[in-house]
């Protein structure tokens, strides 16, 4: 059986009618991974002995009675910036090549304890999570699985190609601008970026902590829908997490009436850089969604060609505080003689060592708008143009309940086509305005062209994933008509 | 906006990062572009200090009581990553002389 061409709820069926049992399908996606990866490269680290032994434990709670649950058993990948226990967590940086992590991350918690889901390892990324492609990555790029000559996106990008290329059911990955959202598109999955505060932060390691959230992704909307109601919800190990929300059940959920949902298409998300064919791609779903009977209209959000500048300097400024941890001190790679006598020089030193060029340059970037004379102009400056951010949408989230866009103005790119880190930038430039925002938003497969995956986004309002999986969900089915 | 090259190694040292005289003249580059590229915000009208978000945002506190002891926060589990360490504490290279 292709095991991998499944959902989490075909899985789940076969495991109840003992069809099929997670050891045999643990052993299953080993070998697949140790078959596809070589090429691909999704992984970083895979660990045999703990797959088995969490598969068993699954098995035993499908022959105790009630023990099992939908996600007990299903093979998962996560990205390695999120932390499990005494597994190595490398964040995609030399700096952290041999941290072995001290706890788990919520999110791996909740993991463990609903099913328990079976995590075949921990998948590749852009060192600390920046980048769009995984060029970044301290260790190798990972694959497009569509193209093996083109990026997967970034930077969750190994998430993404292991859902892609079915070494797992479904994957966690995180965002801060995009990067759950790219490499889905780029990919041709689905991937959602929750709200911000939605998913406790918890053990993920930190890039833009006002920005940072985890996110899942998976091949329909309704296993994504699902992994998102595992994962959320209020934890006291993060004080930004907020209160409980209700997420409606998946009967409930994707019985409404999608039609009851005001969709809005900003103006402003179709300039003439966008490539045509994703144009077209989603003007054709738009069209069928008004002939459909849908109530579709245009809005105007004129500050989104400031979202992305806005962004790079409130991201950098933050990356520069939160990086400033790995000093060689407490855990990671630390430079240092051995009769050091001078602290500064263990610091200069690990970090030069331990960081490449990318993060680098954030923190260069970061620790300039912050410095005395330039925080006013830059750092209070795009903290203000992200309130009118904010506010903008709030005004046209009073006409429309969810806003249809591209994710990204062009298909996945070639290796080492972008060597200018603006036009890299550029990539997320759909995805900042939602991310400064705070908003929940999906990227779901619109279809391939020229064999190269392409997405559309679905932006709802604060903690309404609901709208977005409803109506995503609908688009999803009627594209197979 | 230009930066000049004396600006970047000062912030270089602000970041506790030791880069070479390639680093300084690519970052004198790049950041010189990437802040070309953020110059754009300048036209947009802001109110002044019509923020922050940071305002609007409160933490959510759990309650103060004692929690050690819990499997997943256990010292030796932290301690363990230490570079260096003495019984229970980190050691570090001296701060001053």
């Amino acid at each position: 059986m292709n095991f991998e061409s499944l959902t989490i709820f075909d899985l789940h069926r076969l495991f109840k009618e003992k069809k099929a049992s997670p050891v045999e399908v643990a052993n299953y996606f080993l070998s697949r991974i140790a078959k596809k990866d070589k090429k691909i490269k999704a992984f970083l680290s895979v660990n045999r002995k703990k797959v088995i032994a969490q598969a068993k434990k699954a098995e035993e709670n499908f022959t105790k009675q009630d023990k099992a649950n939908i996600l007990t058993g299903v093979p998962a990948a996560i990205k390695d910036n999120i932390l499990i226990k005494n597994d190595i967590t490398t964040a995609g940086s030399k700096i952290l090549a041999n941290y072995r992590a001290s706890y788990d991350a919520t999110v791996i918690k909740k993991l463990k304890e609903k099913g328990p889901v079976v995590i075949m390892g921990k998948t590749n990324l852009d060192e600390f999570a920046m980048g769009s492609s995984t060029e970044h990555s301290a260790f190798y790029p990972t694959k497009n699985p569509h193209d093996l000559k083109r990026v997967p996106g970034g930077s969750s990008g190994g998430s993404a190609a292991a859902v892609a290329a079915g070494e797992c059911l479904f994957s966690l990955g995180s965002e801060t601008n995009g990067s759950v959202r790219l490499p889905a598109a780029f990919c041709g999955v689905v991937g959602l970026k929750p709200t911000y505060r939605s998913v406790s932060r918890s053990g993920l390691i930190a890039m833009a902590s006002s920005l940072d959230v985890i996110g899942p992704m998976a091949k329909t909307v309704k296993e994504t829908a699902l992994v998102f109601d595992a994962i959320s919800g209020r934890d006291d190990l993060d004080s930004t997490s907020f209160e409980d929300y209700d997420v409606l059940s998946h009967e409930q959920l994707f019985g409404r009436d999608p039609k009851k949902l005001k969709i809005g298409i900003p103006k402003e998300y179709f300039p003439k850089e966008v490539d045509p064919g994703i144009r077209q791609r989603i003007e054709k779903i738009i069209n069928k969604l008004v002939n459909r009977g849908f109530n579709v209209q245009t809005v105007s959000l004129p500050l989104t060609e400031y979202a992305l500048a806005a962004y790079y300097i409130i991201m950098p400024a933050e990356v520069s505080a939160n990086l400033a941890r790995y000093d060689g001190m407490r855990y990671g790679l630390s430079v240092r003689a051995k009769k050091e006598t001078n602290i500064l020089n263990t610091y200069l030193n690990s970090r030069k060592d331990g960081f490449g060029p990318e993060v680098k340059r954030r923190i260069m970037l970061g620790t300039y708008v912050l410095s005395s004379g330039y925080y006013d102009a830059y750092y209070t400056k795009a903290q203000e143009i992200r309130e009118l951010i904010k506010k903008e949408f709030e005004e046209v989230f009073k006409q429309v309940d969810v806003l249809l866009a591209p994710v990204a103005p062009s298909l996945p790119f070639k290796f080492g086509e972008k060597t200018n880190p603006v036009d890299m930038y550029l990539t997320d430039i759909f995805t900042s305005p939602s991310s400064l925002a705070g908003l929940p938003a999906i990227s779901l497969p619109s279809g391939k062209i020229n064999g190269l995956p392409t997405a559309i986004q679905i932006i709802g309002k604060l903690f309404r994933e609901e709208d977005i999986f409803i109506l995503a969900h609908y688009i999803e089915k009627t594209l197979k008509d | 906006m230009a930066i000049s090259k004396e600006e970047v190694k000062h912030i270089a040292h602000l970041a506790r990062l030791s880069i070479n005289d390639k680093e300084i003249n690519s970052f004198q580059e790049d950041l010189g572009e990437i802040l070309n590229y953020v110059d754009r915000l300048k036209t947009v009208k802001t109110k002044e200090k019509e923020n922050v978000a940071a305002k609007k945002i409160f933490n959510i506190f759990r309650k103060d009581k004692f929690s050690a002891g819990k499997p997943n926060h256990k010292k030796k589990n932290f301690l363990r990553e230490a570079p260096d360490r003495k019984d229970n504490f980190f050691k570090v290279p001296p701060v001053f002389k």
